[in-house]
């Protein structure tokens, strides 16, 4: 029997290449290599640090776009991320590509599978072989983390983005040697129609840059309207488990904390290993960004709010006494 | 100005949702609401429409458009109660089944169609429809539509036939603009939606619904649907329900029970 992944081509789309590569990407690179032979797209130039990532990870080729003239913040422009990934997805010729989850990259993803004729999976936790439906699997959570459902994918093509911390990292058997490959890109100008006038990045997030970033943390702690606007107990606790910091929307229009930690349907779709929900009722908006977490700790002073029903653990209490005397002894136990 | 939204017929948020045996989202009669971030994108059109002088707006049209079953007129009669001037509904045995490639095809379809009566200036839609969650109908309409693509607005501005907007994402914050037509996707942060009004209470109750086949739009039936899906719900099931809650009150050694309760359960 013909193994698939000799034969299957897999393209990953690296986000941060310029910089190191964050766990979600590393991620990817796992998965990748269960599917078959990976060669990875980088819309930046790769930095050394990256490219012994993918050495670790066994990836034998990156394709580099290269922009000639052209103003390197075009590649921010969704329309011409995708176009060049198409370029790279030609050159590779590739069965499957895999994207990270966020907002960014699902755009991208449908631009691409919709020029492609590629069936699209959002979001999932796992891709696997099924040879009972001749083609992939994509396993996913919906409906706030309460159904799980596997779709797969009838075309001969197939794109997915890939939730944060669904896949174990792990190193390939072998490191690999990296060829770097150029290839061109020239948007068309359907994809150049919308400008960029500025781009900004935001500061670390709350409370400094020793912070594990929300989307991909393992630990989360969160913080709501129970605060009343000091996220200092939430910030303690988080430290000592070493995880982000995460809001309601509440939090957020308060002004409290910056837009990027709001967890839900309208902001950041977490799933971590641990989350621990405090001052926050647990309002469907929010849950359904935070439902498929492992472990649901929720702290908040009324016993009847709808947050309790979906938690592992709870207390009933204030959180302004709970969480730091909860940080305090995970501080004394892990010594 | 001419501007179409896209509207979507959405189970309640707080309803219990699930799947038919065959794959697809159970859809009861009754449960449905208008997707509640649509309200922003209508809310943006009748503030773009109302920003004009008075010949502007009285050269202008808001259009909800969607793409669903008979239940779904509950969402476009919400729409006519926030002020839209008209609504259009595509209805066809055919796109039952429909995948986001095949729900976008229709929308664009029909937005084409609306075309033919005068140009489109605008798609507005909202950033994502609370049941699936994808958020990819915008990028796959711009793409349809040939149309510049400004996604995920939490402000915008119509001017002088340019649309400029901001969006936070990711760790940034863009500013993108570019010349109308274009397509627009806004979040929550855009706008507060405006109440119903009485008056248009009343009146949208018989107020008429357009309603489309496929081949009012010029698509044939295995471009959407199942005939047209690129992939297939082959399995689901309701996750195992969660143990009960494990609560603790707290009397002063609350917060050494919540980490013992990580400790004991090798979390830490
Ligand atoms: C279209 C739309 C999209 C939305 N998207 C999102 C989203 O993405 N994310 C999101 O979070 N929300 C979202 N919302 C808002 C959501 O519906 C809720 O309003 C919000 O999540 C509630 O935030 P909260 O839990 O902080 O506040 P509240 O609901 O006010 O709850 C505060 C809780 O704190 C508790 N509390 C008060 N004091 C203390 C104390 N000292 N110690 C412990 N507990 C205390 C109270 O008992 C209460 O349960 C959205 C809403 C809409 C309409």
């Amino acid at each position: 029997m013909v193994d698939l992944r000799d034969a299957r081509s897999v393209l990953i789309v690296l986000d941060t290449p310029a910089a190191g590569l964050r766990s979600p990407a590393l991620e990817l690179l796992t998965l990748a290599r269960t599917l078959g032979r990976t060669t990875a797209v980088a819309l930046t130039e790769p930095s050394a640090e990256t490219l012994a990532s993918l050495s670790d990870h066994g990836v034998e080729r990156v394709l580099v776009a290269d922009l000639g003239a052209l103003d390197p913040s075009v590649v921010h422009l969704t329309p011409v991320a995708a176009e060049a990934i198409e370029a790279a997805l030609v050159a590779c010729r590739a069965d499957v590509v895999l994207f990270t989850s966020s907002f960014v990259n699902t755009e991208a993803a449908a631009r691409l599978a919709a020029s492609t004729r590629s069936g699209l999976v959002l979001d999932v936790a796992g891709v696997t072989d099924d040879p009972a439906q001749s083609g992939l699997v994509g396993a996913k959570r919906v409906f706030a983390g309460s159904w799980d459902v596997s779709c797969a994918v009838t075309t001969p093509m197939a794109v997915f983005t890939v939730r944060a911390n669904a896949v174990v990292q792990a190193l390939a058997a072998e490191p690999s040697t990296v060829e770097v490959e150029r290839f061109a890109v020239v948007p068309t100008p359907a994809s150049t129609a919308a400008t960029l006038v500025d781009r900004v990045l935001h500061e670390a997030p709350v409370g400094g840059s020793g912070r594990p970033a929300l989307a991909e943390a393992a630990y989360v702690v969160a913080g709501g309207r129970g605060t009343l606007g000091d996220f200092a107990p939430v910030e303690d606790l988080a430290d000592a488990l070493g995880a982000a910091v995460g809001a309601t929307r509440d939090a957020v229009d308060e002004g409290w904390v910056g837009h990027d930690a709001q967890i839900g349907q309208t902001g950041v779709t977490i799933a971590p290993r641990v989350y621990v929900g405090a001052g926050i009722s647990g309002a469907p908006h929010h849950r359904g960004g935070m439902q498929a977490s492992g472990v649901i700790i929720a702290v908040n002073n009324d016993p009847d709010s709808p947050i309790f029903e979906i938690a592992d653990f709870g207390v009933v209490g204030d959180m302004a006494e709970v969480l730091p005397q909860a940080a305090a002894e995970i501080r004394r136990h892990k010594g | 100005m001419r501007i179409v939204v896209p509207v979507k017929h959405v189970p309640d948020i707080h309803s219990n949702r699930q799947f038919t045996p065959d794959g697809r989202t159970a859809r009861g009669a009754d449960d449905g609401t208008l997707n509640e971030l649509d309200e922003n994108a209508i809310e943006a059109a009748l503030q773009i429409v109302e920003a004009l002088g008075a010949e502007g707006r009285a050269a202008s049209e808001v259009i909800a458009l969607t793409v669903g079953p008979v239940e779904a007129d509950a969402a476009l009669r919400k729409a006519y109660q926030l002020g839209v001037d008209r609504a259009v509904r595509l209805t066809d045995p055919a796109i039952a089944g429909s995948d986001v490639f095949g729900t976008a095809t229709a929308i664009a379809a029909a937005v084409r169609t609306l075309e033919e009566s005068g140009p489109v200036d605008l798609v507005i839609t909202g950033m994502a429809a609370l049941d699936g969650l994808g958020s990819v109908v915008p990028a796959l309409l711009s793409a349809d539509l040939g149309l510049p693509q400004l996604t995920l607005a939490s402000r915008l501005t119509v001017a002088d036939g340019r649309v400029e907007i901001d969006r936070d994402l990711d760790g940034v914050t863009e500013t993108l603009t570019a010349s109308l037509p274009a397509v627009v996707s806004v979040t929550d942060h855009v706008n507060t939606p405006r109440y119903p009004n009485f008056k248009l209470i009343m009146a949208a109750r018989s107020k008429e619904i357009v309603a489309w086949d496929l081949a009012a739009v010029g698509l044939a039936p295995d471009a959407v649907g199942e005939a047209g899906a690129r992939t297939r719900v082959v399995s689901s099931a309701p996750r195992p329900p969660r143990e009960p809650v494990e609560l603790v009150v707290d009397k002063g050694e609350g917060g050494r029970a919540l980490a013992d309760y990580l400790i004991r359960n090798d979390l830490v």
